[in-house]
């Protein structure tokens, strides 16, 4: 079982956890995910991995309520443990292997849309402690919807914020954010997006037009995340390739995001109904 | 005079019935029924299909004591060479092992020999009484809680050794959780008992624990003190054909179908997991995956097709698992061969294109290899494609653990006895072979235990 250490609502449907799990946590790296199952009749849930603490053996998980099994996950308490929290799952960043010689080299650009902005996060934090300098672009529809702004600023050496309705920071999207911040002098040699499938697919095009490298991370569908199902199966440059084990970061030039998009909404109707019909039974009789 | 009685023939759920709920097809044999088939036993001086049984089970003793109605004797002499008879009883190719090799079998009816081992298995279920020899202190990590780890794991425990599986998922039993549905291996009223018993011999199951991943075989060797590692991790990754269309909405590879029923209990309404089935399913494939997909899928709903390119003689799957496919309605379309799925304009699977296939010249299998017949393609209409072509060993931990080798399709390699190319590392089952049966894993997982039982006392 792995505990729940604390819990935050970061905006209304948005929730931080610290959660129990000292071999994860050991192991984990900036890039990779993990998997939740919240109770025995639970989903398997991929989602990223935060932060984690290697001493205090936890592991930071940010959830967005989307679906039955993401309410489930987020109507756990502090001091509740959920039956199984798995990984470190799927490849670390590129840069984790990089040669320090070519990392020195390197002016990151870390683009952030909605709930991508928590594993946008480790990513940035690993820059700065090697000493290469980060940019981050936070995005979302609205103020009430931008999480981390506070906890990237000590993460990075330029934090942008936009929201699509001007309520916070820059009016626009994270595309012309990047648009604006190139266009005011800075320049970039790779650029990662996290987000929304539709956020990386038009942002990768951004940076396709501005000359810049563009890996993506994609949350496609997986049970076991262990590339046992291959059901997280995308077209990149022409080959299938697995998600879980291969990815989840890929060269967003040569992702087809289109089929990603309709694969990762493969189950809809089925989950239409489950939703429907869910009562969240979580506070299991409280 | 004991030949003459017929083979007593087991009973089974209706197929119309069945074909409709994931209860168990086979009923097994009663304490009667099983007296009457053990007395058909010969008890040969040299029998031969304890030689044919991988893992040596004393077939004619634990059948002579299934005559005199001793049942925990029979059960006690089953113990001594299988950590999960109720499991084997069920899923085993007895037709080709212990009663393939059966003398009865040359004229008449070889013995039920699984039948009985089942009888004598559910009879006695939870109630072992294997003794354990004092503990040693010495740790030992298996990886992967199926049928080659769990074997292992119980020689060693019995010997007295320190035990710990290291299970990926959240649940042990490897492919007999995750791949065989409930319908052929109940999970809660067979397989979680029986994996209890390798519990109450003093081995630690840790789940959620991926090898390769969260931790290496360097670190539980180097940091965690155990002096030998057995990899019985299986051959998880799915196969696909490298046909057109196969990332298309709808295409499910039989591995995570029957994940999502089997482990996800997606089939049970009260289980969050969803699967798609839909109207009509073509299951591509002719082995015990394929049936156990297709047979899952109609269960679901579904009318279903299982297209196969060689005829029916050629099918790698049981010959019961067949018969009980066919029996339930499953259509075989043989001597057929996909070549492109089609989509609809959404993405999603409409049908799938295949081309007629005829017997040709035998190939290395001895097996006459399918030649398509030009230009004799047709459509299937279909929603839902599993592809059920076989699987192959996951490079985890080949790929995390230093001096270990692999061969080129990707199986450990390693000798007679286990011993991988990596001092104190074992390996067995399909990590090694490459997909084959639970009691193939079974007999590696024995060896391997020996090997190391050897090799810590050099």
């Amino acid at each position: 079982m792995f505990e729940i250490l604390s819990k935050e609502m970061l905006t209304p449907i948005i929730c931080r956890m610290k959660v129990h799990a000292p071999r994860l946590a050991a192991a984990a790296q900036p890039g990779e995910f993990l998997i939740v199952r919240a109770d025995e009749k639970g989903e398997r849930i991929p989602l990223t991995i935060s932060d984690f603490d290697r001493e205090k053996g936890t592991v930071t998980i940010v959830t967005q309520k989307i679906g039955a099994s993401t309410a489930d996950i987020i109507a756990y308490e502090q001091g509740e443990c959920f039956a199984d929290v798995v990984g470190p799952l799927g490849q670390p960043s590129e840069f984790v292997k990089m040669p320090e010689e070519e990392l020195k080299k390197q002016r990151y650009i870390l683009i952030a849309g909605g709930l991508g902005t928590a594993p946008v996060y480790p990513q940035a934090k690993w820059l700065k402690e090697h000493g290469v300098p980060v940019d981050v672009i936070i995005g979302a529809k609205t103020k009430d919807l931008l999480i981390y702004v506070d906890e990237m600023k000590d993460v990075c050496d330029n934090l942008f914020v936009c929201t699509d309705d001007g309520s916070f920071g820059f009016k626009g999207m994270g595309t012309n954010m990047l648009e604006h911040v190139v266009s005011e002098g800075h320049s970039y040699t790779q650029a990662v997006i996290i987000g929304p499938m539709i956020m990386m697919k038009f942002t990768t095009l951004t940076c396709k037009k501005l000359g810049i490298p563009a890996v993506v991370s994609l949350n496609t569908l997986m049970v076991d995340g262990t590339g046992m199902c291959g059901a997280c199966r995308v077209s990149v440059g022409g080959k299938t390739r697995f998600a879980c084990v291969e990815g989840p970061e890929f060269d967003g030039y040569e992702v087809d995001f289109d089929e990603a998009m309709r694969r990762q909404g493969q189950y809809k109707a089925e989950e239409a109904e489950v939703n429907e019909h869910h009562v969240c039974k979580i506070g299991r009789g409280k | 005079m004991a030949n003459r009685i017929p083979r007593v023939a087991v009973r089974e759920q209706d197929p119309k019935v069945r074909a409709t709920n994931f209860d168990e097809v086979c009923y097994g044999y009663n304490r009667e029924e099983a007296m009457l088939e053990a007395s058909r036993c010969l008890h040969c001086k040299n029998p031969r299909c304890v030689t044919a049984c991988p893992v040596n089970i004393q077939i004619p003793e634990f059948i002579a004591k299934v005559c005199e109605g001793d049942i925990k004797g029979a059960a006690a002499i089953i113990a001594e060479d299988s950590s999960l008879p109720a499991v084997c009883g069920r899923v085993c190719p007895q037709e080709t092992q212990c009663e393939g090799s059966c003398v009865l079998g040359v004229k008449g009816e070889p013995v039920a020999i699984g039948k009985l081992e089942r009888f004598v298995a559910d009879e006695t279920l939870g109630h072992a009484s294997t003794t354990c020899a004092p503990a040693n202190g010495i740790k030992v990590a298996v990886v992967g809680s199926g049928p080659a780890g769990l074997a292992c794991a119980s020689d060693l425990a019995k010997w007295g050794y320190d035990v710990t599986i290291f299970e990926a998922l959240h649940k042990a039993g490897g492919v007999l959780e995750y791949g065989i549905p409930e319908f052929r291996l109940p999970k809660d009223k067979v397989l979680k008992i029986e994996i209890e018993e390798v519990r109450r011999l003093g081995v630690k199951i840790e789940t959620d624990v991926i090898i390769g991943k969260t931790v290496t075989i360097d670190s539980l060797m180097d940091e965690e003190g155990f002096k030998a590692v057995f990899i019985g991790s299986g051959a998880g990754l799915p196969k696909f054909m490298g046909i057109p269309g196969e990332n298309l909405c709808g295409v499910f590879s039989a591995n995570e179908f029957l994940t999502r029923n089997n482990l996800m209990k997606a089939w049970r309404e009260d289980y969050l997991t969803p699967i798609h089935a839909g109207k009509k399913v073509c299951v591509v494939g002719g082995g015990n995956v394929a049936m156990d997909a297709a047979r899952t899928a109609l269960r679901l709903g579904a009318e279903v097709h299982i297209v196969y390119r060689r005829t029916e003689a050629e099918l790698p799957a049981r010959r019961e698992e067949v018969h009980h496919a066919m029996e339930e309605g499953i259509i075989f379309d043989m001597l057929t061969n996909p070549v492109e799925i089609l989509g609809d304009e959404k993405g999603w699977v409409k049908a799938l294109k295949c081309i007629r296939m005829e017997l040709g010249e035998p190939d290395e299998s001895g097996r006459r290899s399918p030649v398509p017949i030009p230009g004799s393609e047709f459509e299937i209409d279909t929603e839902t494609v599993i592809m059920a072509l076989g699987t192959s060993p996951n490079p985890m931990i080949s790929k995390t653990t230093e001096g270990l080798e692999v061969n080129r399709r990707g199986c450990l390699v390693a000798n007679e006895v286990g011993a991988t190319t990596r001092p104190g590392v074992f390996a067995g089952g399909d990590a090694v072979t490459g997909a084959a049966t639970v009691i193939l894993a079974m007999g590696a997982g024995r060896t391997a235990a020996k090997a190391i039982d050897e090799y810590l006392h050099q």
